[in-house]
Protein backbone atom coordinates (compact mmCIF):
# COMPACT_ATOMS: atom_id res chain seq x y z
CA UNK A 1 0.00 0.00 0.00
CA UNK A 2 2.73 2.44 1.05
CA UNK A 3 6.30 2.07 -0.07
CA UNK A 4 9.37 4.20 0.41
CA UNK A 5 12.44 3.44 -1.69
CA UNK A 6 15.79 4.85 -0.52
CA UNK A 7 14.25 8.09 0.72
CA UNK A 8 16.44 10.79 2.20
CA UNK A 9 15.43 14.10 3.71
CA UNK A 10 17.24 17.13 4.98
CA UNK A 11 16.67 20.35 6.89
CA UNK A 12 18.97 22.80 5.17
CA UNK A 13 22.42 21.29 5.36
CA UNK A 14 21.45 18.77 8.04
CA UNK A 15 20.49 15.35 6.71
CA UNK A 16 17.82 13.71 8.88
CA UNK A 17 17.04 10.56 6.82
CA UNK A 18 19.46 8.39 4.81
CA UNK A 19 18.19 5.91 2.19
CA UNK A 20 15.15 4.82 4.15
CA UNK A 21 13.17 2.00 2.55
CA UNK A 22 9.93 0.87 4.13
CA UNK A 23 6.71 -0.93 3.19
CA UNK A 24 3.27 -1.01 4.73
CA UNK A 25 0.70 -3.46 3.39
CA UNK A 26 -3.06 -3.00 3.58
CA UNK A 27 -4.51 -4.09 6.92
CA UNK A 28 -1.13 -4.16 8.67
CA UNK A 29 -0.01 -2.29 11.74
CA UNK A 30 3.63 -1.35 11.50
CA UNK A 31 5.79 0.39 14.11
CA UNK A 32 8.81 2.62 13.73
CA UNK A 33 10.91 2.69 16.89
CA UNK A 34 14.12 4.48 17.74
CA UNK A 35 15.76 6.88 20.17
CA UNK A 36 15.24 10.67 20.39
CA UNK A 37 16.30 12.52 17.30
CA UNK A 38 16.39 9.35 15.18
CA UNK A 39 14.24 10.93 12.48
CA UNK A 40 10.93 9.17 13.24
CA UNK A 41 8.85 12.35 13.08
CA UNK A 42 10.70 13.42 9.96
CA UNK A 43 9.81 10.11 8.33
CA UNK A 44 6.09 10.65 8.94
CA UNK A 45 6.36 14.27 7.79
CA UNK A 46 7.94 13.08 4.55
CA UNK A 47 5.05 10.66 3.96
CA UNK A 48 2.58 13.56 4.51
CA UNK A 49 4.73 15.76 2.27
CA UNK A 50 5.17 18.33 5.03
CA UNK A 51 8.87 17.78 4.37
CA UNK A 52 9.93 17.36 0.74
CA UNK A 53 11.98 14.20 0.28
CA UNK A 54 15.38 15.17 -1.00
CA UNK A 55 15.85 11.93 -2.84
CA UNK A 56 14.12 8.58 -3.31
CA UNK A 57 10.71 7.29 -4.28
CA UNK A 58 7.44 7.57 -2.41
CA UNK A 59 4.45 5.52 -3.57
CA UNK A 60 0.95 5.05 -2.19
CA UNK A 61 -1.37 2.55 -3.86
CA UNK A 62 0.91 2.60 -6.90
CA UNK A 63 0.61 6.39 -7.23
CA UNK A 64 3.77 8.45 -7.10
CA UNK A 65 3.44 10.75 -4.07
CA UNK A 66 6.44 12.91 -4.95
CA UNK A 67 4.51 15.53 -6.96
CA UNK A 68 1.50 15.59 -4.60
CA UNK A 69 1.31 18.77 -2.44
CA UNK A 70 0.87 18.32 1.32
CA UNK A 71 -2.74 19.50 1.42
CA UNK A 72 -3.79 16.86 -1.12
CA UNK A 73 -2.31 13.91 0.72
CA UNK A 74 -5.35 13.55 2.99
CA UNK A 75 -7.62 13.14 -0.03
CA UNK A 76 -5.38 10.27 -1.21
CA UNK A 77 -6.30 8.43 2.02
CA UNK A 78 -3.39 9.18 4.37
CA UNK A 79 -4.27 10.84 7.69
CA UNK A 80 -1.56 12.00 10.10
CA UNK A 81 -1.85 12.46 13.87
CA UNK A 82 1.10 14.79 14.44
CA UNK A 83 3.56 14.87 17.30
CA UNK A 84 2.14 16.86 20.26
CA UNK A 85 -1.42 16.40 18.92
CA UNK A 86 -1.66 19.92 17.48
CA UNK A 87 -5.36 20.45 18.18
CA UNK A 88 -6.91 23.87 17.58
CA UNK A 89 -7.19 24.89 21.24
CA UNK A 90 -9.94 27.51 20.87
CA UNK A 91 -12.12 25.43 18.58
CA UNK A 92 -14.53 23.05 20.26
CA UNK A 93 -13.96 19.31 20.14
CA UNK A 94 -16.60 18.97 17.45
CA UNK A 95 -15.12 21.80 15.38
CA UNK A 96 -11.74 20.09 15.56
CA UNK A 97 -13.38 16.95 14.25
CA UNK A 98 -15.02 18.95 11.49
CA UNK A 99 -11.57 20.17 10.42
CA UNK A 100 -10.48 16.51 10.15
CA UNK A 101 -13.27 16.03 7.60
CA UNK A 102 -12.57 19.23 5.68
CA UNK A 103 -11.94 17.81 2.16
CA UNK A 104 -15.03 18.04 0.00
CA UNK A 105 -15.47 14.29 -0.41
CA UNK A 106 -15.73 13.90 3.41
CA UNK A 107 -18.46 16.45 3.96
CA UNK A 108 -21.56 14.42 2.99
CA UNK A 109 -20.47 11.71 5.44
CA UNK A 110 -19.68 14.01 8.35
CA UNK A 111 -22.59 12.91 10.61
CA UNK A 112 -21.85 9.26 9.99
CA UNK A 113 -18.12 9.63 10.72
CA UNK A 114 -18.91 11.66 13.83
CA UNK A 115 -20.88 8.72 15.18
CA UNK A 116 -18.00 6.36 14.46
CA UNK A 117 -15.64 8.71 16.33
CA UNK A 118 -17.96 9.11 19.30
CA UNK A 119 -18.52 5.35 19.49
CA UNK A 120 -14.75 4.86 19.70
CA UNK A 121 -14.24 7.78 22.11
CA UNK A 122 -17.39 8.29 24.25
CA UNK A 123 -15.50 10.84 26.36
CA UNK A 124 -15.28 13.16 23.39
CA UNK A 125 -19.02 13.09 22.92
CA UNK A 126 -19.52 14.33 26.49
CA UNK A 127 -17.08 17.16 25.81
CA UNK A 128 -18.04 17.99 22.24
CA UNK A 129 -18.93 21.64 22.92
CA UNK A 130 -15.84 22.29 25.03
CA UNK A 131 -12.76 24.08 23.61
CA UNK A 132 -10.16 21.43 22.82
CA UNK A 133 -7.58 23.38 24.85
CA UNK A 134 -9.48 22.58 28.05
CA UNK A 135 -9.24 18.79 27.61
CA UNK A 136 -6.84 16.64 29.61
CA UNK A 137 -3.76 15.31 27.83
CA UNK A 138 -5.30 11.90 27.23
CA UNK A 139 -8.54 13.38 25.97
CA UNK A 140 -6.58 15.63 23.65
CA UNK A 141 -4.79 12.63 22.20
CA UNK A 142 -8.14 10.91 21.68
CA UNK A 143 -9.44 14.03 19.97
CA UNK A 144 -6.40 14.17 17.70
CA UNK A 145 -6.86 10.53 16.69
CA UNK A 146 -10.60 11.00 16.19
CA UNK A 147 -9.90 14.06 14.03
CA UNK A 148 -7.64 11.99 11.78
CA UNK A 149 -10.26 9.26 11.49
CA UNK A 150 -12.94 11.69 10.26
CA UNK A 151 -11.82 11.29 6.65
CA UNK A 152 -12.02 7.48 6.93
CA UNK A 153 -8.37 7.16 5.88
CA UNK A 154 -6.83 4.11 4.26
CA UNK A 155 -3.61 4.67 6.20
CA UNK A 156 -3.30 6.24 9.63
CA UNK A 157 0.04 7.75 10.71
CA UNK A 158 0.44 8.07 14.49
CA UNK A 159 3.34 10.04 15.98
CA UNK A 160 4.00 9.07 19.62
CA UNK A 161 0.38 8.92 20.80
CA UNK A 162 1.47 7.94 24.32
CA UNK A 163 3.97 10.78 24.83
CA UNK A 164 3.48 12.87 27.95
CA UNK A 165 0.57 10.84 29.35
CA UNK A 166 0.11 9.24 32.78
CA UNK A 167 0.76 5.45 32.97
CA UNK A 168 -2.98 4.75 33.18
CA UNK A 169 -3.65 6.92 30.15
CA UNK A 170 -0.78 5.29 28.23
CA UNK A 171 -2.48 1.93 28.74
CA UNK A 172 -5.80 3.36 27.59
CA UNK A 173 -4.29 4.87 24.45
CA UNK A 174 -2.53 1.64 23.49
CA UNK A 175 -5.78 -0.21 24.06
CA UNK A 176 -7.48 2.23 21.66
CA UNK A 177 -4.72 1.83 19.08
CA UNK A 178 -5.18 -1.93 19.35
CA UNK A 179 -8.91 -1.51 18.69
CA UNK A 180 -8.29 0.79 15.73
CA UNK A 181 -5.95 -1.81 14.22
CA UNK A 182 -8.50 -4.55 14.92
CA UNK A 183 -11.16 -2.57 13.09
CA UNK A 184 -9.13 -2.95 9.93
CA UNK A 185 -7.37 0.41 9.65
CA UNK A 186 -3.86 0.27 8.31
CA UNK A 187 -1.58 1.95 10.84
CA UNK A 188 1.99 3.21 10.81
CA UNK A 189 2.90 4.16 14.37
CA UNK A 190 5.98 5.88 15.76
CA UNK A 191 6.72 5.24 19.43
CA UNK A 192 9.40 5.50 22.07
CA UNK A 193 7.47 3.13 24.28
CA UNK A 194 9.03 0.17 22.49
CA UNK A 195 7.74 -2.69 24.58
CA UNK A 196 4.13 -1.53 24.37
CA UNK A 197 4.12 -0.70 20.69
CA UNK A 198 5.67 -4.00 19.72
CA UNK A 199 2.72 -5.73 21.36
CA UNK A 200 0.34 -3.77 19.14
CA UNK A 201 2.22 -3.81 15.83
CA UNK A 202 2.88 -6.94 13.83
CA UNK A 203 6.09 -5.64 12.23
CA UNK A 204 8.56 -2.94 13.13
CA UNK A 205 11.46 -0.91 11.79
CA UNK A 206 14.25 0.34 14.00
CA UNK A 207 15.42 3.81 13.00
CA UNK A 208 18.60 5.28 14.46
CA UNK A 209 20.44 8.43 13.36
CA UNK A 210 18.36 8.59 10.18
CA UNK A 211 19.05 5.02 9.04
CA UNK A 212 17.00 1.81 9.25
CA UNK A 213 19.09 -0.40 11.54
CA UNK A 214 16.79 -3.40 11.79
CA UNK A 215 13.38 -4.61 10.66
CA UNK A 216 11.21 -7.64 11.12
CA UNK A 217 8.24 -9.13 12.95
CA UNK A 218 7.76 -7.50 16.36
CA UNK A 219 8.39 -10.71 18.25
CA UNK A 220 11.77 -11.19 16.58
CA UNK A 221 12.84 -7.63 17.31
CA UNK A 222 11.77 -8.00 20.94
CA UNK A 223 13.97 -11.06 21.28
CA UNK A 224 16.98 -9.73 19.43
CA UNK A 225 19.90 -9.53 21.81
CA UNK A 226 21.23 -6.25 20.37
CA UNK A 227 17.92 -4.43 20.57
CA UNK A 228 17.31 -5.60 24.11
CA UNK A 229 20.70 -4.33 25.17
CA UNK A 230 20.94 -1.07 23.23
CA UNK A 231 17.38 0.16 23.15
CA UNK A 232 15.56 -1.56 25.98
CA UNK A 233 18.39 -1.44 28.49
CA UNK A 234 18.06 -5.10 29.49
CA UNK B 1 -28.80 65.59 37.79
CA UNK B 2 -32.28 65.13 36.43
CA UNK B 3 -31.86 68.01 33.99
CA UNK B 4 -28.89 66.19 32.45
CA UNK B 5 -30.99 63.20 31.59
CA UNK B 6 -32.99 65.24 29.16
CA UNK B 7 -34.24 64.21 25.80
CA UNK B 8 -31.22 65.62 23.96
CA UNK B 9 -28.87 63.47 26.00
CA UNK B 10 -31.04 60.48 25.15
CA UNK B 11 -30.82 61.50 21.53
CA UNK B 12 -27.03 61.71 21.80
CA UNK B 13 -26.86 58.26 23.38
CA UNK B 14 -29.06 56.75 20.69
CA UNK B 15 -27.08 58.45 17.93
CA UNK B 16 -23.93 57.10 19.58
CA UNK B 17 -25.45 53.65 19.41
CA UNK B 18 -26.12 54.08 15.68
CA UNK B 19 -22.58 55.34 15.13
CA UNK B 20 -21.26 52.39 17.16
CA UNK B 21 -22.96 49.93 14.84
CA UNK B 22 -21.30 51.58 11.85
CA UNK B 23 -17.88 51.59 13.55
CA UNK B 24 -18.35 47.94 14.50
CA UNK B 25 -18.78 47.01 10.87
CA UNK B 26 -15.92 49.24 9.68
CA UNK B 27 -13.50 47.62 12.10
CA UNK B 28 -14.58 44.06 11.31
CA UNK B 29 -12.56 43.48 8.14
CA UNK B 30 -9.33 44.96 9.50
CA UNK B 31 -9.70 42.92 12.67
CA UNK B 32 -10.41 39.72 10.76
CA UNK B 33 -7.32 40.16 8.60
CA UNK B 34 -5.13 40.81 11.61
CA UNK B 35 -6.57 37.94 13.63
CA UNK B 36 -6.14 35.41 10.84
CA UNK B 37 -3.16 36.55 8.76
CA UNK B 38 -1.36 38.53 11.46
CA UNK B 39 -0.89 41.53 9.20
CA UNK B 40 -2.30 45.05 9.63
CA UNK B 41 -3.79 46.54 6.49
CA UNK B 42 -2.82 50.15 7.15
CA UNK B 43 -4.50 51.00 3.84
CA UNK B 44 -7.85 49.54 4.96
CA UNK B 45 -9.69 52.88 4.92
CA UNK B 46 -8.30 53.61 1.44
CA UNK B 47 -9.92 50.39 0.26
CA UNK B 48 -13.16 51.83 1.62
CA UNK B 49 -12.49 55.03 -0.31
CA UNK B 50 -12.18 52.96 -3.52
CA UNK B 51 -15.51 51.36 -2.72
CA UNK B 52 -17.12 54.77 -2.16
CA UNK B 53 -15.87 55.99 -5.53
CA UNK B 54 -17.13 52.80 -7.14
CA UNK B 55 -20.64 53.41 -5.79
CA UNK B 56 -20.47 57.07 -6.79
CA UNK B 57 -19.39 56.44 -10.38
CA UNK B 58 -21.69 53.51 -11.02
CA UNK B 59 -24.71 55.25 -9.51
CA UNK B 60 -24.21 58.89 -10.47
CA UNK B 61 -22.26 58.65 -13.74
CA UNK B 62 -23.44 55.33 -15.15
CA UNK B 63 -26.97 55.47 -13.67
CA UNK B 64 -26.92 51.96 -12.27
CA UNK B 65 -29.59 51.20 -9.68
CA UNK B 66 -28.14 52.03 -6.26
CA UNK B 67 -28.40 48.47 -4.89
CA UNK B 68 -26.61 47.06 -7.92
CA UNK B 69 -23.91 49.73 -7.73
CA UNK B 70 -23.35 48.83 -4.09
CA UNK B 71 -23.16 45.09 -4.78
CA UNK B 72 -20.65 45.77 -7.55
CA UNK B 73 -18.63 48.01 -5.20
CA UNK B 74 -18.49 45.21 -2.61
CA UNK B 75 -17.27 42.85 -5.33
CA UNK B 76 -14.66 45.34 -6.53
CA UNK B 77 -13.23 45.94 -3.05
CA UNK B 78 -13.24 42.17 -2.39
CA UNK B 79 -11.14 41.80 -5.52
CA UNK B 80 -8.84 44.61 -4.31
CA UNK B 81 -8.42 42.79 -0.98
CA UNK B 82 -7.53 39.60 -2.82
CA UNK B 83 -5.03 41.40 -5.07
CA UNK B 84 -3.53 43.24 -2.10
CA UNK B 85 -2.88 39.90 -0.44
CA UNK B 86 -1.53 38.09 -3.47
CA UNK B 87 0.80 40.81 -4.71
CA UNK B 88 1.73 42.86 -1.64
CA UNK B 89 1.22 40.80 1.53
CA UNK B 90 2.21 37.34 0.34
CA UNK B 91 5.78 38.26 -0.60
CA UNK B 92 6.36 39.75 2.88
CA UNK B 93 4.39 37.21 4.96
CA UNK B 94 7.58 35.87 6.53
CA UNK B 95 9.21 39.31 6.84
CA UNK B 96 9.46 41.54 9.90
CA UNK B 97 6.17 43.16 11.02
CA UNK B 98 7.65 46.61 10.35
CA UNK B 99 8.18 45.71 6.68
CA UNK B 100 4.59 44.54 6.44
CA UNK B 101 3.42 47.85 7.90
CA UNK B 102 5.58 49.75 5.44
CA UNK B 103 4.31 47.97 2.35
CA UNK B 104 0.65 48.42 3.29
CA UNK B 105 1.47 52.02 4.22
CA UNK B 106 2.91 52.37 0.72
CA UNK B 107 -0.35 51.11 -0.72
CA UNK B 108 -2.18 53.77 1.34
CA UNK B 109 -0.25 56.61 -0.30
CA UNK B 110 -0.44 54.94 -3.70
CA UNK B 111 -4.25 54.67 -3.54
CA UNK B 112 -4.58 58.24 -2.27
CA UNK B 113 -2.39 59.62 -5.05
CA UNK B 114 -4.04 57.45 -7.69
CA UNK B 115 -7.50 58.63 -6.56
CA UNK B 116 -6.38 62.27 -6.72
CA UNK B 117 -5.10 61.77 -10.26
CA UNK B 118 -8.10 59.81 -11.43
CA UNK B 119 -10.95 61.59 -9.68
CA UNK B 120 -9.56 65.00 -8.68
CA UNK B 121 -9.82 66.52 -5.24
CA UNK B 122 -13.51 67.46 -5.43
CA UNK B 123 -15.90 66.28 -2.75
CA UNK B 124 -18.55 64.11 -4.34
CA UNK B 125 -21.78 62.68 -3.04
CA UNK B 126 -24.68 60.61 -4.24
CA UNK B 127 -27.08 63.53 -4.03
CA UNK B 128 -29.58 61.48 -2.10
CA UNK B 129 -31.92 63.33 0.25
CA UNK B 130 -32.71 60.72 2.83
CA UNK B 131 -35.34 61.84 5.34
CA UNK B 132 -34.80 62.12 9.06
CA UNK B 133 -36.91 60.08 11.39
CA UNK B 134 -38.55 62.11 14.16
CA UNK B 135 -39.50 60.52 17.44
CA UNK B 136 -41.01 63.15 19.72
CA UNK B 137 -38.36 65.87 19.87
CA UNK B 138 -35.57 63.57 18.81
CA UNK B 139 -34.38 63.16 15.24
CA UNK B 140 -32.36 60.38 13.62
CA UNK B 141 -31.11 60.40 10.05
CA UNK B 142 -32.39 57.55 7.92
CA UNK B 143 -28.89 56.99 6.54
CA UNK B 144 -27.66 56.29 10.06
CA UNK B 145 -30.55 53.98 10.81
CA UNK B 146 -29.95 52.03 7.60
CA UNK B 147 -26.21 51.90 8.27
CA UNK B 148 -26.85 50.61 11.78
CA UNK B 149 -29.22 47.87 10.60
CA UNK B 150 -27.00 46.72 7.76
CA UNK B 151 -23.92 46.85 9.98
CA UNK B 152 -25.55 44.56 12.54
CA UNK B 153 -26.62 42.18 9.76
CA UNK B 154 -23.06 42.21 8.43
CA UNK B 155 -21.62 41.39 11.84
CA UNK B 156 -24.15 38.62 12.33
CA UNK B 157 -23.51 37.25 8.84
CA UNK B 158 -19.77 37.09 9.41
CA UNK B 159 -20.28 35.43 12.78
CA UNK B 160 -22.52 32.74 11.26
CA UNK B 161 -20.11 32.22 8.37
CA UNK B 162 -17.14 31.74 10.72
CA UNK B 163 -19.05 29.38 12.99
CA UNK B 164 -21.27 27.37 10.66
CA UNK B 165 -19.28 26.68 7.50
CA UNK B 166 -16.24 24.54 6.76
CA UNK B 167 -14.29 27.42 5.26
CA UNK B 168 -15.24 29.67 8.19
CA UNK B 169 -14.05 27.07 10.67
CA UNK B 170 -10.82 26.72 8.70
CA UNK B 171 -10.35 30.50 8.88
CA UNK B 172 -10.57 30.35 12.67
CA UNK B 173 -8.38 27.25 12.78
CA UNK B 174 -5.59 28.70 10.66
CA UNK B 175 -5.24 31.60 13.09
CA UNK B 176 -4.48 29.07 15.83
CA UNK B 177 -2.07 26.74 14.01
CA UNK B 178 -0.93 27.59 10.50
CA UNK B 179 1.56 24.78 10.05
CA UNK B 180 -0.78 21.87 10.76
CA UNK B 181 -3.42 22.92 8.19
CA UNK B 182 -2.14 20.72 5.32
CA UNK B 183 -2.85 17.67 7.50
CA UNK B 184 -6.51 18.72 7.44
CA UNK B 185 -6.40 18.79 3.66
CA UNK B 186 -6.47 22.59 3.75
CA UNK B 187 -4.32 24.77 1.54
CA UNK B 188 -3.16 27.61 3.78
CA UNK B 189 -2.53 30.10 0.95
CA UNK B 190 -6.05 29.46 -0.35
CA UNK B 191 -7.63 30.19 3.06
CA UNK B 192 -5.56 33.39 3.32
CA UNK B 193 -6.74 34.46 -0.13
CA UNK B 194 -10.36 33.80 0.79
CA UNK B 195 -9.95 35.67 4.08
CA UNK B 196 -8.44 38.63 2.24
CA UNK B 197 -11.31 38.74 -0.24
CA UNK B 198 -13.71 38.56 2.70
CA UNK B 199 -11.89 41.40 4.48
CA UNK B 200 -12.12 43.39 1.26
CA UNK B 201 -15.84 42.64 0.92
CA UNK B 202 -16.39 43.92 4.47
CA UNK B 203 -14.48 47.10 3.60
CA UNK B 204 -16.72 47.37 0.53
CA UNK B 205 -19.85 47.01 2.63
CA UNK B 206 -18.48 49.67 4.98
CA UNK B 207 -17.92 51.91 1.96
CA UNK B 208 -21.56 51.56 0.90
CA UNK B 209 -22.73 52.63 4.36
CA UNK B 210 -20.27 55.55 4.51
CA UNK B 211 -21.18 56.91 1.10
CA UNK B 212 -24.80 57.21 2.23
CA UNK B 213 -23.73 59.71 4.88
CA UNK B 214 -20.45 61.31 3.81
CA UNK B 215 -18.91 62.92 0.75
CA UNK B 216 -16.11 60.99 -0.91
CA UNK B 217 -12.74 62.59 -1.69
CA UNK B 218 -9.21 61.19 -1.98
CA UNK B 219 -8.32 61.89 1.67
CA UNK B 220 -11.51 60.47 3.19
CA UNK B 221 -9.49 57.47 4.39
CA UNK B 222 -7.65 59.72 6.83
CA UNK B 223 -10.95 60.58 8.57
CA UNK B 224 -11.85 56.95 9.21
CA UNK B 225 -8.60 54.97 9.09
CA UNK B 226 -7.29 56.10 12.49
CA UNK B 227 -10.66 55.57 14.20
CA UNK B 228 -11.07 52.09 12.77
CA UNK B 229 -7.54 51.17 13.76
CA UNK B 230 -7.94 52.56 17.30
CA UNK B 231 -11.17 50.63 17.77
CA UNK B 232 -9.45 47.39 16.79
CA UNK B 233 -6.60 48.09 19.20
CA UNK B 234 -9.02 49.09 21.95
CA UNK B 235 -10.86 45.79 21.58
CA UNK B 236 -7.63 43.82 21.34
CA UNK B 237 -6.30 43.51 17.76
CA UNK B 238 -7.71 40.40 16.14
CA UNK B 239 -10.40 39.91 18.79
CA UNK B 240 -13.64 40.25 16.80
CA UNK B 241 -15.99 40.40 19.79
CA UNK B 242 -13.69 42.85 21.60
CA UNK B 243 -13.62 45.11 18.55
CA UNK B 244 -17.40 44.94 18.32
CA UNK B 245 -17.81 46.10 21.92
CA UNK B 246 -15.05 48.70 21.62
CA UNK B 247 -16.82 50.27 18.64
CA UNK B 248 -19.83 51.07 20.84
CA UNK B 249 -17.70 52.36 23.72
CA UNK B 250 -15.74 54.62 21.38
CA UNK B 251 -18.86 55.91 19.63
CA UNK B 252 -20.49 56.80 22.96
CA UNK B 253 -17.45 58.88 23.94
CA UNK B 254 -17.71 60.81 20.69
CA UNK B 255 -21.46 61.23 20.87
CA UNK B 256 -21.88 62.08 24.56
CA UNK B 257 -18.70 64.17 24.56
CA UNK B 258 -20.10 66.01 21.57
CA UNK B 259 -23.35 66.60 23.42
CA UNK B 260 -21.72 68.21 26.46
CA UNK B 261 -19.17 70.23 24.50
CA UNK B 262 -18.84 70.36 20.73
CA UNK B 263 -18.56 67.47 18.30
CA UNK B 264 -14.78 68.07 17.87
CA UNK B 265 -14.46 67.74 21.61
CA UNK B 266 -16.23 64.42 21.37
CA UNK B 267 -13.33 63.14 19.27
CA UNK B 268 -10.77 64.66 21.63
CA UNK B 269 -12.37 62.93 24.61
CA UNK B 270 -12.62 59.63 22.75
CA UNK B 271 -8.94 59.72 21.79
CA UNK B 272 -7.94 60.74 25.32
CA UNK B 273 -9.92 57.79 26.61
CA UNK B 274 -8.10 55.57 24.12
CA UNK B 275 -4.70 56.72 25.37
CA UNK B 276 -5.72 56.22 28.98
CA UNK B 277 -7.08 52.77 28.16
CA UNK B 278 -3.80 51.80 26.54
CA UNK B 279 -1.96 52.57 29.80
CA UNK B 280 -4.54 50.71 31.81
CA UNK B 281 -5.03 47.70 29.53
CA UNK B 282 -2.31 47.73 26.86
CA UNK B 283 -3.58 44.55 25.21
CA UNK B 284 -7.08 45.93 24.73
CA UNK B 285 -10.09 46.53 26.95
CA UNK B 286 -11.40 43.04 26.39
CA UNK B 287 -8.18 41.03 26.36
CA UNK B 288 -8.31 37.74 28.17
N1 LIG C 1 12.71 21.88 11.45
C1 LIG C 1 13.94 21.34 11.67
N2 LIG C 1 15.03 22.01 11.31
C2 LIG C 1 16.27 21.50 11.51
N3 LIG C 1 16.51 20.29 12.05
C3 LIG C 1 15.44 19.56 12.44
C4 LIG C 1 14.11 20.05 12.26
N4 LIG C 1 13.26 19.11 12.72
C5 LIG C 1 14.03 18.10 13.17
N5 LIG C 1 15.34 18.35 13.00
C6 LIG C 1 16.45 17.46 13.34
O1 LIG C 1 16.28 16.24 12.64
C7 LIG C 1 16.60 15.14 13.46
C8 LIG C 1 15.42 14.18 13.49
O2 LIG C 1 14.33 14.83 14.15
P1 LIG C 1 12.95 14.09 14.37
O3 LIG C 1 12.05 15.07 14.99
O4 LIG C 1 12.52 13.47 13.10
O5 LIG C 1 13.36 12.95 15.41
P2 LIG C 1 12.43 11.99 16.24
O6 LIG C 1 12.94 10.62 16.01
O7 LIG C 1 11.00 12.23 15.94
O8 LIG C 1 12.75 12.42 17.72
P3 LIG C 1 11.81 12.39 19.02
O9 LIG C 1 11.75 11.00 19.48
O10 LIG C 1 12.52 13.28 20.00
O11 LIG C 1 10.46 12.94 18.62
C9 LIG C 1 16.97 15.70 14.83
O12 LIG C 1 18.35 15.73 14.94
C10 LIG C 1 16.42 17.10 14.80
O13 LIG C 1 17.24 17.97 15.56
MG1 LIG D 1 9.39 12.84 17.03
Amino acid sequence: MLSLERVSARYGAFQALFDVSLQVNAGESVAVIGPNGAGKTTLLRVISKLVEPHDGELRFESEDLNPVPAHEVLARGIAHVPENRRLFPRLTVEENLRMGGFPRFCRPRFAERLEVAYALFPRLKERRRQPAGTLSGGEQQMCAIARALMSDPKLLLLDEPSAGLSPVMVQAIFELVRRICAEGYTVLIVEQNIRQVLKVASRAYLLDAGRIKAKGPSQELLQSEEIRRTYLGL
Amino acid sequence: MTELLDIYLLEAVLNGLLLGGLFALLSLGLNLIFGVIDVVWICYAELMMCGMYAVYYLYVQFHWPLALAMLAAIGIVALLGFLLHQFVIRPVLAAEPINQLLVTGGVLFFLQAAATLAFGIDFRNLGLALPALRVGDMSFSAARLIAFGVALLGVLGLFLFLNRTYVGTAIRAISQDRAVMPLMGVSGPRIFAITSALGGALAGLGACLLVLQYDVHPAIGLSFGPIVFLICVLGGLGNLLGGFAAAFVFAQFISIGGYFFAIEWGYVIAFAFFIAAMFWRPRGLFSR
